[in-house]
């Protein structure tokens, strides 16, 4: 199977550029993650991060044929020939198909990523109904592994100001949890004409997210929130 | 050479499960804690987890922890030690409800507590029926957890080094763990750190067979440093052979999927594990399980072109409860297996899982070794936690919801424990002088032109020996020539190549030195299973078919140097109630 893979180690290359593989597959391999390691058994230098191989971890985000996916759990069948992977968009590459995540991690951590509830808790669980347990689905499986923002041409132009739709999804999974008594502050720290109104509602996020997710209707449901606390 | 150094109080090395909880209780109690990992922290293999966290908060039926205490000492086949059980047992309820606090997202019943579901071993009043005891966020309760302890940590302000590989311990000369040598992979420099305590969390070595639930990361790492540190590794024949991985792909689908009704069934449809466990069947613990495929697939009655395989069937569940109940599993199922559980059975076949030996630790997380006449005696400074830790609560066979319950209560105790042990030693001892010396040396190797073999040649070798050696069923002529292949891979292991030799984010390098460990952590479980001449739970002698009490009711301890032996007894002493008498055990 035929490969195009973007290459770029800054100790020697002065700049990145694509290197092709033609590389014989096992019947066994069937995702992606699997020939990109027959590539790396016989080119070791070939840098990407992986773990879990089941699409849980988060790891393995790269730009697979012109969009954002998890390797280990994207199918070979469906891929054209040659296949041409690069590094995730919009993020400095650190070696190959490495990116420096830093960014990206920084917004998730200036939405608060963690349960607010200064009230004393009691003996047991906080009480929740199911229907309330359930306004979390579909934004709690959020896996951080930045296919969303990475494929965000407003993140791609401001990832230092504009929030990114992994961590607007984040910022949305506290504000709909009923344990949370911070949705003020949340509501607060957004309201600004970058951090959250740079999301012109394209889409990408939604397309690429490989846990099927859709941070465009989790941004829609905060702007509401917005709205409804002006008037 | 010189090395930069950076001093803290605490060290933690892994940001999994185990690692994070005992990072936040550090860090929320004011102490200068730094957590070194691989990987981001919610890459961890905790999150792979699905079923469920183990407690007997009795949200569904009437629950007690001594219940709890009893299945756990039965499913270990009573090699656990029954004061770390009623410990862990005991603590249950209050970790869950302080994850529950710290935000989990748990499934909710209709009056509002946390939902829990049936898995396999956890019954009500020792052994009469099935309960519901594994508290459950849908089927992504790993991922659920390590997000929440991860968020925690985040408020609580926890400095992480993300992405450095830790390298080995510096032990002082009297013994003492006075820091690590640790390499950063973006940049490889090299650096010390020098700690009044250091609690190793790496997880387990699952990676060491070819079939395996575990990520690529699952290296034994901890295990590695602490073996050439001089420190043994206890019961390391024990692994778990999880019933139900997707037949080729080896990725896990949860003992949920039978705790929600899910049953399996051999190539004549019929539900086997009814002649196998009468009582809980399908819910029997995880030896039992993946024995009873193993056979039913020996004898012929497996499923598929090569018979290789069985078949796990729970389109009876209907389509709200496995969207609801499990939607994570049913997406492994398509993408890894090509089926739709809501028409079609998944095909599956026992796969290796869990670690049940690791580094001796005590209950506080102390990592214990023999000395003089006492088998328990610390390692000042030094900590185990999770599956790299052996307290030991799985003894034998871990029962499923027990390795998350597992990785809070050691977690918080051995940080509650170091928080302890800083105020009376309030300073740090002195590096000795060849502090980094083995890390330079197995580093300089790799950078060195010399030949040698290729890391994935050797690695597959290793994963090929274990599997063939080592798998659900043993025997001593098999495991007798597997010691002797494993010795030649070790010796392979620390004679690699790599191609690469750059500094920056060089994996080849990374994975050379995660092979070191691997290959460590295959020799001592061929060596320890070798030696044990009984069958008890996840270790099955064909040549030895029972349980020997009378010899072999202690815990093995492997040694890296001469690759030796030597046994400790079993604390059949729980802390407060009567002790469990070793019984045979039926299901």
């Amino acid at each position: 199977m035929k490969f195009s893979i973007y290459r770029y180690n800054p100790e020697k290359d002065e700049k990145p550029y694509m290197q092709d593989y033609d590389v014989e597959l096992q019947p066994t391999d069937r995702m992606l993650l699997d020939a990109i390691l027959r590539i790396k058994a016989l080119d070791d230098s070939l840098g990407l991060r992986k773990s879990c191989r089941e699409g849980v971890c988060g790891s393995d985000g790269m730009n697979i044929n012109g969009k954002n996916g998890l390797a280990c759990i994207t199918p070979l069948k469906d891929l054209k020939e040659p296949v041409v992977l690069r590094p995730l968009p919009g993020l400095p590459v650190i070696r190959d198909l490495i990116v420096d995540m830093s960014q990206f991690f920084k917004q998730y951590h200036s939405v608060k990523p963690y349960l607010v509830n200064d009230n004393p808790p009691p003996q047991k669980e906080r009480l929740q109904s199911p229907e309330e347990r359930e306004e979390l689905n579909g934004l709690y499986e959020c896996i951080l592994c930045a296919c969303c923002s990475t494929s965000c041409p407003s993140f791609w132009w401001n990832p230092d100001k504009f929030v990114g739709p992994a961590a607007l999804l984040q910022a949305y999974r506290f504000i709909a949890d009923t344990r949370d008594d911070a949705t003020s502050e949340r509501l607060d720290n957004l309201e600004d004409p970058y951090r959250l109104f740079r999301c012109h509602s394209i889409m990408n996020c939604a397309d690429a997210c490989p846990k099927g997710l859709n941070p465009t209707e989790a941004i829609g449901k905060i702007k509401e929130q917005m709205v409804r606390r002006m008037v | 050479m010189t090395l930069s150094r950076q001093i803290f109080d605490t060290v933690i090395v892994g940001g999994g499960g185990s690692g994070l909880r005992a990072a936040l209780q550090l860090a929320e109690a004011g102490h200068n804690v730094a957590v070194f990992s691989k990987v981001f922290p919610t890459r961890s293999h905790t999150v792979a987890a699905q079923g469920g966290i183990g407690a007997s908060l009795g949200n569904m039926q009437e629950d007690h922890w001594l219940w709890h205490m009893y299945d756990t000492i039965k499913g270990s086949d009573y090699l656990g030690d029954q004061d770390a059980i009623e410990f862990m047992c005991r603590k249950a309820a209050e970790v869950v409800y302080e994850l529950e606090h710290f935000g989990m997202p748990f499934d909710r019943n209709p009056d509002g507590t946390i939902y829990q579901r049936p898995f396999g071993g956890h019954t009500q009043n020792f052994g009469e029926r099935a309960v519901q005891r594994a508290c459950a966020a849908a089927d992504r309760t790993g991922h659920a957890m390590l997000h929440t302890l991860y968020q925690r940590n985040v408020r609580a302000r926890c400095q992480f080094f993300v992405e450095w590989m830790a390298l080995d311990l510096i032990r002082d000369y009297e013994g003492a763990v006075v820091g690590i040598v640790a390499l950063e992979m973006e940049t490889g420099e090299v650096m010390v750190f020098q700690s009044k305590a250091t609690i190793l969390a790496t997880g387990g070595a699952g990676r060491i067979y070819q079939s395996s639930t575990n990520a690529f990361i699952n290296t034994g790492d901890g295990l590695g440093m602490a073996a050439r540190a001089g420190i043994p590794l206890e019961d390391m024949e024990f692994w778990q052979f999880h019933p139900t991985g997707v037949a080729g792909a080896g990725v896990l689908i949860t003992e949920g999927v039978r705790g929600e009704g899910g049953i399996l069934l051999n190539a004549n449809g019929e539900r086997f594990m009814e002649r196998y466990a009468p009582n809980m069947k399908d819910l029997a613990s995880r030896d039992v399980v993946s024995r009873a495929m193993d056979q039913e697939i020996k004898e012929g009655r497996g499923v598929g072109p090569e018979r290789d395989h069985v078949l796990l069937k729970l389109d009876h569940l209907g389509a709200e409860i496995i969207n609801k109940r499990l939607p994570g599993i049913r997406e492994i199922a398509l993408k890894f297996a090509h089926v739709d559980p809501i028409r079609e059975p998944i095909p599956v076949v026992p796969t290796c899982h869990y670690q049940m030996g690791g580094i001796p630790t005590n209950y506080y997380g102390q990592v214990v070794v023999p000395r003089g006449a006492n088998p328990s005696e610390p390692v000042p400074g030094l900590y185990a936690i999770g599956e790299c830790a052996c307290v030991s609560v799985h003894g034998a066979n871990r029962l499923g919801t027990n390795s998350l319950l597992d990785l809070l209560v050691f977690g918080k105790s051995a940080g509650d424990h170091v928080s302890e042990w800083l105020k009376t030693h309030p300073r740090h001892r002195d590096l000795p002088r060849n502090a980094a010396e083995r890390s330079l040396e197995r580093l300089a190797r790799l950078d060195s032109t010399a030949p040698g073999e290729r890391v994935t040649d050797v690695s597959a070798d290793m994963r090929r020996t274990v599997q063939q050696h080592a798998g659900v069923f043993r025997t001593g002529t098999l495991l007798a020539e597997g010691v002797e292949k494993i010795r030649e891979v070790g010796q392979r292991a620390r004679s690699t190549t790599i191609d690469d030799k750059s500094r920056v984010f060089n994996t080849a390098r990374i994975e050379a030195l995660e092979l070191e460990n691997l290959a460590i952590v295959a020799e001592a479980t061929l060596v320890s299973a070798q030696a044990r001449e009984e069958s008890r739970g996840a270790h099955a002698r064909e040549d030895f078919k029972e349980r020997d009490d009378k010899n072999w009711l202690k815990h093995s301890l492997w040694y890296l140097d001469g690759s030796r032996l030597d046994y400790k007894p079993v604390n059949l002493q729980p802390l407060t109630v009567e002790s469990f008498e070793p019984k045979i055990r039926v299901y």
